[in-house]
């Protein structure tokens, strides 16, 4: 008896193979439904956006939530992100030396040095470090009230949970994240000149006069400021994922993961939109 | 047995308010993809009156509850609360209705990172902004103390029973002196004796403020003890509403069958 006749008689589907008909059916399904899921979280997530919006500029203010989290967001990530920056720092001063010298321009060490940690490596890597520790915070703290009702409780309570929860998270990401990126940058900066000072001499001095010989405010300001917008995906997908949360512990566990992914990933797709703006906006 | 204190009390109320029911659900249908919850019920509650709505899990009971303090929206029907609709209001707008309205949740839903005393004092910090610190601190006492919790003031949701979570959740949804009072399960998962006590509890809160109170519940004793009034949930509608009496004497099979396996 054929494999298909034994299926057919037992009542299971038959198996895809074979069946160029059915496989190809199967397949422009699952594409069907990637798609209309990919529209409907974008979707929702510009409907979250514009109820957040709403309840963020109508009153009564949560200022002192908002403090909360400034310090949750700013302060508790301020070690994290230095130690972050110190690496990055210290990674691109070696590399650095040792492209330099094989190319005969050892004298643009502090240029490249300053460059590489302002305009590029500070933001990025403090985003991506912020995107991991705070967007994984913010994603199981929601998600973990909604699957609780804590949520539900504050809606009862006649408390916009737009404006306490989210609100608050995402303006505190917002205004954190370039304050966060300066603390990277000087821990970077700093790091990166003390590993070159170990092996060749040079003063912090020379090493900032030089690094910093002919530079503009529109060099290192929009390269720290874009991390605002960072500091919105961060805070914004967070809370998405968190305030939307279905399934007891594993959507706790889901909505955690997917904070980090995909702030992590928006983050960096963000950045290639940014650069670009900030190179055509600010030559 | 109702002293002429509380008639006089009720008399002056109904007088505000006129006799009209505090919460009126009519029609009310709402279905969850192509499961319908409820199928059109009916149902009133006046001042200082409990009703206990029972029926079997997942027939739609804590979803009532849910559409009357605005957490879910019907797809048809009307929900008055003293006569005014809320049953298309906007989120924004639900806020003064919800002031009137206390709701204890199944598992309390105390908010975990606060300590008993802030999860009590959490909406007077919200809604009453005119109270000092020392005002909202001695009013948190005084619920906490109604509902026998003064003793646990700085102890954390984590740290206290189930039964004593829903104590505090009882005086959180007590705070801000609502006229309606819902319960969603609220001797679900407690042992016999903590059970009595939650029901003892609610009676003299209900004696002592008067107020409109649903109690979402399959405990039939508990309903006993504490409702004036029974409603019974099938497959969404209201099979049979009335006293414990009326239930007893019925002879719809669905009725007979819960009060025998109750």
């Amino acid at each position: 008896m054929s494999s298909s006749r034994v299926t057919a008689v037992a009542g299971i589907d038959p198996p895809l193979q074979g069946r160029p008909e059915l496989f190809a059916s199967s397949a422009v399904n699952s594409v069907t439904e990637l798609v209309n899921g990919f529209f409907e979280w974008f979707g929702s997530l510009g409907i979250f956006l514009w109820k957040v919006l709403r309840a963020a500029v109508t009153p009564p203010y949560e200022w002192r939530e908002l403090i909360r989290q400034l310090d949750e967001v700013g302060s508790k990530s301020l070690p994290l992100v230095a130690l972050a920056g110190a690496a990055v720092g210290v990674i691109i001063s070696l590399e650095a030396r040792y492209s330099l010298s094989r190319f005969g321009a050892k004298s643009m060490f502090p240029a490249t040095l300053v460059y590489s940690v302002i305009q590029v490596m500070g933001p990025i890597i403090t985003g991506l470090v912020v995107s991991g520790r705070v967007g994984a915070g913010i994603g199981a703290e929601l998600a973990s009230m909604k699957v609780t009702e804590q949520i539900d409780a504050i809606e009862a309570s006649a408390i916009n949970p737009y404006r306490l929860l989210a609100a608050t998270r995402i303006l505190a990401c917002i205004l954190m994240l370039p304050l966060l990126t300066i603390a990277a940058d000087a821990c970077g900066l700093l790091s990166g000149w003390f590993a070159q000072a170990m092996v060749e001499p040079l003063s912090f001095h020379q090493f900032i006069e030089s690094g910093f010989k002919g530079a503009t405010f529109n060099a290192f300001l929009p390269p720290t400021f874009k991390t605002a917008v960072y500091g919105l995906i961060i805070g914004l997908i967070a809370c998405f994922q968190g305030m939307r949360t279905r399934g007891g512990a594993e959507g706790v566990g889901r909505a955690a993961t997917n904070s980090v992914v995909l702030g992590s990933l928006f983050l960096i797709l963000a950045d290639v939109v940014l650069v670009k703006f900030i190179l055509v906006v600010f030559p | 047995m109702a002293t002429a204190y509380d008639i006089a009390m009720k008399q002056e109320k109904t007088e505000e308010y006129g006799s009209a029911p505090v919460v009126a659900v009519n029609h009310l249908r709402k279905t969850f993809g192509s499961h319908t919850v409820l199928n059109g019920i009916s149902l009133s509650v006046n001042r200082g009156e409990t009703l206990a709505v029972l029926g079997r899990s997942g027939t739609g009971k804590s979803v009532l509850l849910r559409l009357i303090i605005g957490l879910e929206k019907p797809d048809s029907g009307s929900i008055r609360i003293h006569g005014q609709e809320i049953a298309g209001l906007a989120l924004d707008r639900m806020g003064e209705i919800r002031k009137k309205m206390g709701f204890l949740f199944q598992h309390a839903a105390l908010y975990d990172s606060l300590t008993v005393a802030e999860n009590v004092a959490f909406p007077l910090q919200h809604h009453r902004t005119e109270m000092s610190k020392s005002d909202r601190t001695g009013r948190v006492r005084e619920l906490l103390a109604e509902v026998g919790m003064e003793g646990d003031l700085d102890k954390m949701p984590s740290d206290i029973s189930g039964g004593m979570q829903k104590r505090v959740g009882l005086a959180r949804a007590l705070a801000l002196e609502p006229e309606i009072l819902l319960l969603d399960e609220p001797t679900a998962g407690l042992d016999p004796i903590s059970s009595g006590e939650i029901d003892d509890l609610i009676l003299k809160l209900q004696r002592e403020r008067q107020m409109a109170s649903i109690v979402v519940t399959h405990d039939l004793h508990s309903a006993r003890t504490i409702a004036n009034r029974l409603a019974l949930l099938d497959q969404g509608n209201v099979v049979i509403e009335g006293n414990y009496e009326d239930l007893d004497q019925s002879e719809i099979a669905f009725v007979k069958e819960f009060l025998k396996l109750s």
